[in-house]
């Protein structure tokens, strides 16, 4: 695992403008070792902004984040070697092959053994068959499920997944989960935003309500207890026009 | 150390990328060579001596091709989201800017040496390779380092295709002036002394170039 002290993910009072419209506003919470966190919300609540943020593909406008002490800010480099992190793009490059990619990712990261890393998380996320593909020939689903090798790749100790389950048919979407849950079982942090709340709130410890770019509620799986429970909660939510 | 190794991985990716696709580079030589063919009609009715105008020829054929090559370096990188992936890497910004100047420069030379074989046989001038190549090469180098910076910023915009040349044609004229000069002196085999001005400015903005694109290049890919 990356050498961070304290695997774990801080943020406090972030706020981010984006001309007179506020993404997020004061957004505060942090994700301990060995949690998974849902962060879910309408479109529009700021979910892809504050993973952006804490992915430090963007700068809030007031706010701090730190991965385990790291502050994500001043140290950014040293933050992105802790980070992991799939978005709604693949990041890959199309011309390039499965392995070209994952390559040049592990060259990025200055990574010892490449070869050993790339085919342990090829077959991690079941393309070790397709690893001399030009890219632009995989389908969608398998182009995420290297998106996610790529995320592996370095170890990280905080993964970040931006709709994560988007092009995964079921086998991958499961996979995804039991990647997640090995994540945890390894003491990472893990924080993904979804709409798929079936799924998500299956796999998470804490759900994290984002609207309009403030958190309105912060629940451990016991407040919920089933989904028709979270649901309730969730529609008081969208519907409360404050 | 680390830092190299980067670059080099930049570089070594764009190249494995356009050698598989080979798009960019057959773009570049095939409006170049439409420039010379072009140029070459035009002056051969008139007569016009190709040592004097032969300069200005190369230079058009090498900037506007060259403009292509540099377009597509981040619009590519834009596409799928790559250079995201690129920017959420532990990898210094300057590191990114090298690599990409550096295959830039690959690209764009790789042009040039398909463009002065053929600028010669169609002009019928023997070239004094030395010291054109020297002064080609001197050019491109803050040619490619000033267009990789505003290919990245003209690939933030929606009209990046027409924003690159409106970048660049502006602030690339003095050193384009003194690459054309000593392009002129090359070709009348002029002695050193008359073009050590022009070198001393296309060193100038060679230097000016790389450094002002290095420190700048990081708040142009950060939002």
């Amino acid at each position: 695992m990356s050498k961070v002290s304290a695997p774990l993910l801080t943020v406090e009072k972030l706020d981010k403008q984006f001309g007179a419209r506020w993404a997020l506003r004061g957004v505060t919470f942090s994700v301990a070792p060995g949690e998974i966190v849902a962060l879910v919300g309408p479109n529009g609540a700021g979910k892809t902004t504050l993973l952006r943020i804490l992915g430090t593909l963007a700068r809030p406008n007031a706010g701090r984040v730190f991965v385990g002490d790291i502050p994500t800010l001043e140290r950014a480099n040293a933050a992105r070697a802790a980070i992991g992190f799939v978005g709604h793009q693949t990041f890959m490059y199309d011309d390039l092959t499965a392995w070209e990619n994952l390559n040049f990712y592990a060259r990025l990261y200055d990574l010892p053994n490449r070869a050993q890393q790339i085919r342990a998380v090829a077959a991690r996320v079941g393309i070790e068959h397709r690893l001399n593909d030009v890219t632009r020939t995989l389908s969608r689903g398998l182009q995420q499920r290297l998106t996610i090798a790529r995320m592996l790749l370095h170890d990280p100790a905080v993964l970040l997944l931006d709709e994560p389950y988007t092009g995964l048919d079921k086998v991958a979407a499961d996979l995804l989960d039991q990647i997640m849950l090995d994540a945890q079982r390894a003491g990472r942090a893990v924080l993904f935003s979804t709409h798929d709340l079936e799924r998500g709130l299956a796999v998470c410890d804490r759900a994290i309500i984002l609207k309009a770019g403030r958190v309105v509620h912060d629940l451990a799986r016991g407040a919920w207890h089933n989904l028709a429970g979270f649901m309730e909660i969730y529609a008081r939510v969208l519907e409360d026009r404050k | 150390m680390r830092f190299l190794r980067q670059v080099l991985a930049i570089v070594q990716k764009d190249l494995a990328a356009e050698l598989r696709t080979k798009e960019n580079l057959s773009a570049m030589v095939v409006f170049s060579l439409i420039v010379l063919v072009i140029f070459n009609f035009a002056f051969e009715l008139q007569g016009v001596d190709i040592t004097v105008v032969g300069a200005g020829v190369l230079w058009v054929a090498f900037t506007f091709s060259g403009i292509l090559g540099l377009g597509r370096s981040f619009a590519a990188e834009k596409d799928k989201g790559s250079l995201e992936g690129v920017l959420l890497s532990p990898v210094d910004r300057g590191a990114i800017f090298l690599g990409k100047a550096i295959s830039n420069f690959i690209f764009i030379s790789a042009m040039q040496a398909v463009t002065l074989p053929l600028f010669a046989i169609l002009n019928n001038v023997a070239l004094p390779w030395f010291p054109l190549v020297l002064y080609i090469v001197l050019g491109t180098i803050g040619f490619a380092a000033m267009g990789t910076l505003l290919s990245a910023i003209a690939a933030s915009t929606k009209m990046r295709e027409v924003m690159l040349p409106i970048l660049l044609f502006p602030v690339s004229i003095p050193l384009l002036m003194a690459a054309v000069k000593l392009t002129v002196g090359a070709l009348q085999a002029r002695a050193f002394s008359e073009v050590a001005l022009w070198f001393n400015i296309l060193i100038l903005y060679d230097v000016l170039f790389v450094v002002v694109a290095f420190w700048v290049f990081e708040y142009v890919v950060e939002e």
